[in-house]
């Protein structure tokens, strides 16, 4: 522990490497085992001579997945979901952190109390389940979209970047004539790009990955978001329809096989943005935190 | 756009005092509202979302104290009462759902919670930033993994018959084990699980509070003859400790919330016993069997607790470290 590089601290470095290096490789290898899988023939799969590479390569997953009418139904409602959610919650969000962000606003304090109380009082889950089952929603897609129509959280970061804003450029606008809403639409929104961005990707993210709406809101069978399908297809082995469908094309195919093709198929939208959605994510998440 | 609005700005700079007139006191609040209609436009849809699906549940959560009927509603159902918290605090098995709920989250405290901080002081010390880069991204990704995602990679990854790892105990002579079916390593599983997806992503707000930390305070404490081990107890560590503090306060008041899709997902009929959590049960018995009354209770029980604990916490924090959430 001297003021010179100490060989403890050069071991420290080195170990401190090796280390970062191995958790990494936690973190990526049971991705890079599924994705090897899902190319793997069935028959080197049962045998386990799969672990990072495909073995004996086929694309017959892919072609049994992409023909199961469940799996294009699921994705359909899922893409439906993302589009419609995320566009709800854009809409709302930008227009409620806009007055918010005002400081000459008057009411805002009660608004913007009442807005961070539900942040740390959420209700149960029974009679958020009422509310949705009485306005009807319940097995309809507004359950999935409607009752997550604003995240406060993100709401709040929202606000925040709006209030770096200069004033003086909205007091120009007004002298020029433009009205609030046009304010928002023409100049708010383009010079929020990054924000908006941000959130734009964590609200699409969450509804792609929304387990727990589609568990609480839906049950009808048919109306399967993808997560809650590939739930279904990994816990019960395997679904009725993948199995037919499996059974009539050969004998050989093999549950785990569709599953593994089934996730990455699931995964891939998220894996294709991720490297370009980084830095904005990244960006987003540290907007609300820790500013010294 | 941005020409525009850079004209906007410098016509500004001729006026003396930029929104003045809105900011003067004498107005009253009707002319306020009339002139700024459109602002109060703007938040009524979206204080109505709040006040449907935020308050309005919050309020039924009165049906604790009812006997919830479908046909009279939140109103008119009639009152029992403690009746269901008897009923809940009576009743053994609650015992072992919050054993259960009380054990997963101790766990998550003491293994996840420090994880993301030791992961983000050990990335502070790389100095090669390409190697750093690529960590962050790599160990970020699991984050936008959905659980049931997660779910099916542990699945490939621990299933006896194919998964990997199992795969690779046979090979070198080890006993299969039964990782996603067995009482003992269910918690292990959970939380171990858990810290795979959140631990680098939960790095980014104290990788924030390090990037904070003042350079001139290093220095001082080079000249002062300190280490790297001894700048990071002097320097690092205490520059952390309002970003842990706070953290770790919000856990403790959500300690009876230990990620309800996660463990549902991991349950299986073998794992009841150990991993039946209060979130859970409430699911089953609330949404599958419909005593809506009684799991409500259990809701409300579930918020009071965190409630207290959160303020008693914030409290004991604030005397100790002078660090509070409010």
């Amino acid at each position: 522990m001297e003021i010179r590089k100490s060989t403890g601290e050069k071991l420290f470095d080195t170990m401190n490497i090796i280390l970062l290096s191995l958790l990494s490789l936690a973190a990526i290898i049971p991705l890079l085992h599924v994705v090897a899988g899902s190319f793997s023939s069935a028959n080197a799969i049962i045998h386990s001579r799969v672990t990072l590479w495909p073995v004996e390569p086929t694309l017959d997953h892919y072609k049994l997945v992409t023909q199961t009418k469940a799996f294009w139904e699921a994705g359909w409602l899922t893409i439906r979901v993302v589009v419609l959610g995320t566009l709800l919650n854009m809409v709302l969000t930008i227009i409620g952190s806009y007055p918010l962000s005002k400081p000459y606003l008057r009411g805002r304090r009660p608004i913007l109390l009442f807005i961070v109380f539900t942040m740390i009082f959420h209700a149960p889950m029974i009679p958020m389940y009422l509310v949705v089952k009485e306005f009807g929603m319940l097995n309809t897609i507004w359950a999935l979209i409607v009752p997550t129509a604003i995240s406060a959280f993100n709401m709040m970061l929202c606000i925040t970047f709006f209030r770096g804003l200069p004033e003086e450029m909205f007091d120009a606008a007004k002298v020029d004539g433009m009205n609030d809403y046009r304010i928002v639409w023409s100049i708010v929104t383009p010079l929020s790009k990054p924000i908006l961005v941000t959130l734009l990707l964590f609200y699409a993210v969450g509804h792609w990955n929304n387990y727990f709406t589609p568990l609480l809101y839906i049950n009808d069978r048919d109306m399967q978001t993808l997560q809650v399908y590939l739930y279904n297809l990994i816990s019960l082995g395997s679904n009725n329809d993948m199995a037919s469908a499996a059974a009539a094309e050969s004998s050989n195919m093999l549950p785990q096989a569709l599953e593994m093709a089934t996730i990455v198929l699931a995964t891939l939208p998220i894996v294709v943005l991720y490297p370009f959605l980084q830095k904005h994510f990244v960006k987003g998440a540290t907007l609300g935190s820790v500013k010294e | 756009m941005q020409s525009k609005s850079l004209q906007m700005l410098s016509k500004e700079e001729k006026k003396k005092q930029p929104g003045a007139r809105r900011v003067s006191g004498d107005v009253s609040f009707l002319s306020f509202v009339k002139k700024n209609h459109a602002l109060y436009v703007m938040l009524i849809p979206v204080i109505f979302y709040f006040i449907v699906f935020k308050y309005v549940p919050l309020l039924g959560s009165v049906i604790a104290f009812k006997n919830y009927n479908i046909f009279q509603g939140f109103l008119g159902s009639e009152w029992v009462g403690f009746k269901w918290f008897e009923l809940m605090f009576n009743n053994p098995m609650y015992i072992d759902l919050f054993k259960n709920t009380m054990i997963i989250s101790f766990y998550q405290i003491v293994f996840a919670f420090p994880a993301p901080i030791i992961l983000a002081c050990l990335l502070n010390e790389v100095r090669l930033m390409a190697f750093k880069r690529g960590v962050q991204t790599v160990l970020y990704l699991p984050h936008f993994l959905s659980w049931a995602l997660v779910y099916g990679l542990a699945y490939m990854m621990f299933s006896t018959q194919t998964g990997m790892v199992n795969n690779l105990f046979k090979e070198i002579g080890e006993p299969v084990i039964n990782f996603l079916q067995s009482t003992e390593l269910f918690r292990t599983v959970v939380v171990g699980t858990g810290i795979w997806k959140e631990m680098g992503w939960s790095t980014i707000i104290f990788l924030a509070a390090l990037s904070g930390i003042n350079p001139s305070l290093y220095e001082a404490a080079k000249i002062d003859g300190a280490g790297r081990w001894k700048q990071f107890i002097y320097v690092t560590l205490p520059g952390l400790m309002p970003a842990i503090t706070i953290l770790l306060l919000l856990k403790i008041g959500n300690v009876l919330d230990v990620g309800f899709e996660q463990i549902y997902i991991f349950l299986n009929p073998v794992t009841l016993s150990v991993g039946e959590v209060l979130d859970t049960y409430s699911y089953r018995l609330g949404i599958l069997n419909g005593e809506f009354s009684l799991t409500t209770a259990i809701g409300l029980f579930k918020s009071v607790i965190g409630f207290i604990l959160l303020v008693s916490a914030n409290q004991l924090s604030k005397r100790t470290t002078g660090e509070s959430l409010y």
